[in-house]
């Protein structure tokens, strides 16, 4: 078990020190953080900072003298927005600030990404986003997407207003392993069950793991309609990819 | 000056109306249907409901408009349809209202984050968006605007309220949205009631207020904690709770009893305009009506 002090970083052990208040998590991200190397840290406090152009820099930098893309991007960018997501959870920042983080997370991502696919190395899992059929508000989806890319997930975002039949043909041609539905609207939240419906008459239900969230969506109605989880928020979303993914942290 | 600001700040109560969407699903909408496009292609289902709000008892009745700026309406191809939309809207609520009761003209969300909020909206684009709508709204002859469901404070909702003075010089209604966290009361953006209507009395709204997603009980909190900090009036449009489905239908559980009751500890609290968002319709403002003043006047 590492300490608090084992940590490589300032930065990162202050904020630590300041916005985990869960014993379980605090003891997991202290054992997490230890090992990461403080060149790799000073990647994640630019995430948490939001500093984008510093992202970029240090993303490069840290490519440039050898430290392997995956590394990079475990131990500094999906590192920094494990924080951000936390904090997020718990109020202590919001929507804008998520956005600055991601962004800066976009920023690294961006050198890493090629890397990653030329050496064949497979994302966590391939999830497809949208809002479901009639629903053109996508600002809750959006945030779910920034955060599963910041996880280490492949997301095909479909956009807003997609029927059944496009969420099916975008499961076909991605082989995605999870689908993430989406609707603000009480009256747009039905078509997540006829969505589920058509999935189990296209006979490809037991492929896919299925995932809804939305202001007026509950677990209850997630359960009532046949989806396998159910995210009060964005954070919560990538916690459920994970369980659903059958993937750690 | 405002006919509808003197009879605001004589302090006695008024009543608004309950929800739109809601009562347009009733009539005809289809999930996911343009509600802006039935001033146009199903008026009388708009002015009879403006009617049956105005016959339940409300002082106040806010038009179908609440998705007609630009970015919205554009949405469903009617991008180009933003002065006839929201004229017409005004027109028909103003139709139905007998002399001595106000029109709100409704605006909601752009559905865009501002460039300075990390998102990708141009300021000075938003800016003309709202000055549009509202235009088409004073055109058609409102009292007053009502810029609600906004959940920023600093942006978007500033905007749109210097956008509604600038062009139409109409008074302004500015609710808006908070969600509860683990921290407590917080717009999406991270403003706290407190906070929120100190910005709003600062960017020169008339009434101040807050609209939607908690139920009844935090609205309670909401309106005392505003009440702290504006001495501008406080205007309150609560959901008939979080909808739930019950053997495949989705319910809002707030009966009109119950909430009529919850609506004096809102008005103890502080707020002058109460009435409905999501999940009311006529019944809820007839209870409202019937225990807060003793019926429809």
């Amino acid at each position: 078990m590492a300490e608090l002090t084992d940590i490589p970083s300032d930065f990162i052990r202050a904020e630590l020190d300041e916005f985990v208040e869960r014993e379980d998590e605090r003891a997991e991200l202290i054992d997490f953080y230890a090992a990461v190397a403080p060149h790799l840290l000073e990647i994640s406090a630019s995430i948490i900072s939001g500093r984008n152009h510093d992202a970029d820099r240090l993303t490069l930098e840290a490519l440039a003298g050898g430290t392997p893309a995956l590394e990079v991007m475990d131990g500094g960018l999906i590192a920094g927005m494990a924080l951000v997501g936390i904090k997020f959870r718990e109020n202590f920042i919001f929507v804008p600030e998520v956005l600055a983080c991601a962004r800066a997370m976009k920023a690294g991502m961006v050198h890493i990404d090629p890397i990653l696919s030329a050496s064949g190395i497979e994302p966590l899992a391939r999830v497809i986003m949208g809002t479901v059929k009639g629903d053109l508000h996508d600002i809750g989806k959006n945030l779910c997407i920034m955060l599963l890319r910041g996880a280490g997930f492949e997301v095909i975002d479909l956009g807003v207003d997609i029927s059944a039949d496009d969420f099916i043909g975008a499961v076909e041609e991605h082989s995605a392993s999870l689908v993430g539905m989406s609707a603000l609207l009480t009256t747009t939240m039905p078509n997540m069950g006829h969505t589920i419906e058509a999935f189990i008459d296209a006979d490809l239900r037991d492929d896919v793991k299925i995932m809804v969230g939305g202001a007026p969506v509950t677990p209850e109605f997630a359960e009532e309609m046949g989806a396998d989880a159910y995210g009060d928020n964005a954070v919560e979303c990538v916690e459920v990819a994970k369980r659903l993914a059958g993937v750690g942290r | 000056m405002s006919a509808f600001l003197d009879r605001v700040a004589t302090g006695e109560l008024l009543i608004s109306d309950g929800a739109t969407g809601t009562y347009l699903q009733v009539n005809g909408l289809k999930p996911g249907g343009c509600p802006e496009e039935f001033n146009s292609n199903h008026p009388e289902v708009v002015r009879g409901m403006a009617r049956s709000y105005f016959d339940a008892g409300s002082d106040i009745v806010e038009t179908n408009s609440f998705g007609g700026s630009r970015y919205m309406l554009a949405k469903y191809g009617h991008g180009d349809r933003v002065k006839e939309l929201n004229c017409r809207a005004a027109e028909l609520a103003r139709e139905a209202a007998p002399s001595g009761k106000f029109v709100l003209g409704s605006m909601g969300p752009t559905g865009e984050i501002l460039e300075e909020k990390g998102g990708t909206a141009d300021a000075g684009e938003m800016y003309e968006v709202f000055c549009e709508q509202a235009a088409g709204l004073a055109l058609g002859g409102v009292d007053a605007v009502c810029i609600e469901t906004m959940s920023d404070v600093s942006g978007e909702m500033t905007l749109a309220i210097r956008a509604v003075k600038d062009s139409t010089g109409l008074p302004v209604v500015a609710t808006l949205c908070y969600d509860r966290g683990p921290r407590g009361l917080f717009t999406m953006m991270g403003d706290t009631p407190e906070s929120t209507a100190v910005a709003l009395t600062e960017a020169g709204a008339d009434v101040v207020g807050s609209n939607c997603g908690v139920p009844i009980g935090d609205m309670i909190e909401i309106v005392d904690a505003m009440r702290q900090s504006t001495d501008l009036p406080i205007l309150t449009h609560v959901n008939a709770g979080l909808p739930r489905i019950e053997s495949g239908e989705i319910v809002y559980p707030d009966t009109p009893d119950f909430m009529a009751e919850q609506m004096q500890r809102v008005i103890e609290a502080g707020a002058t305009i109460i009435g409905g968002c999501c999940g009311t319709g006529p019944e809820h403002v007839r209870a409202f009506a019937l225990l807060l003043r003793g019926g429809a006047p």
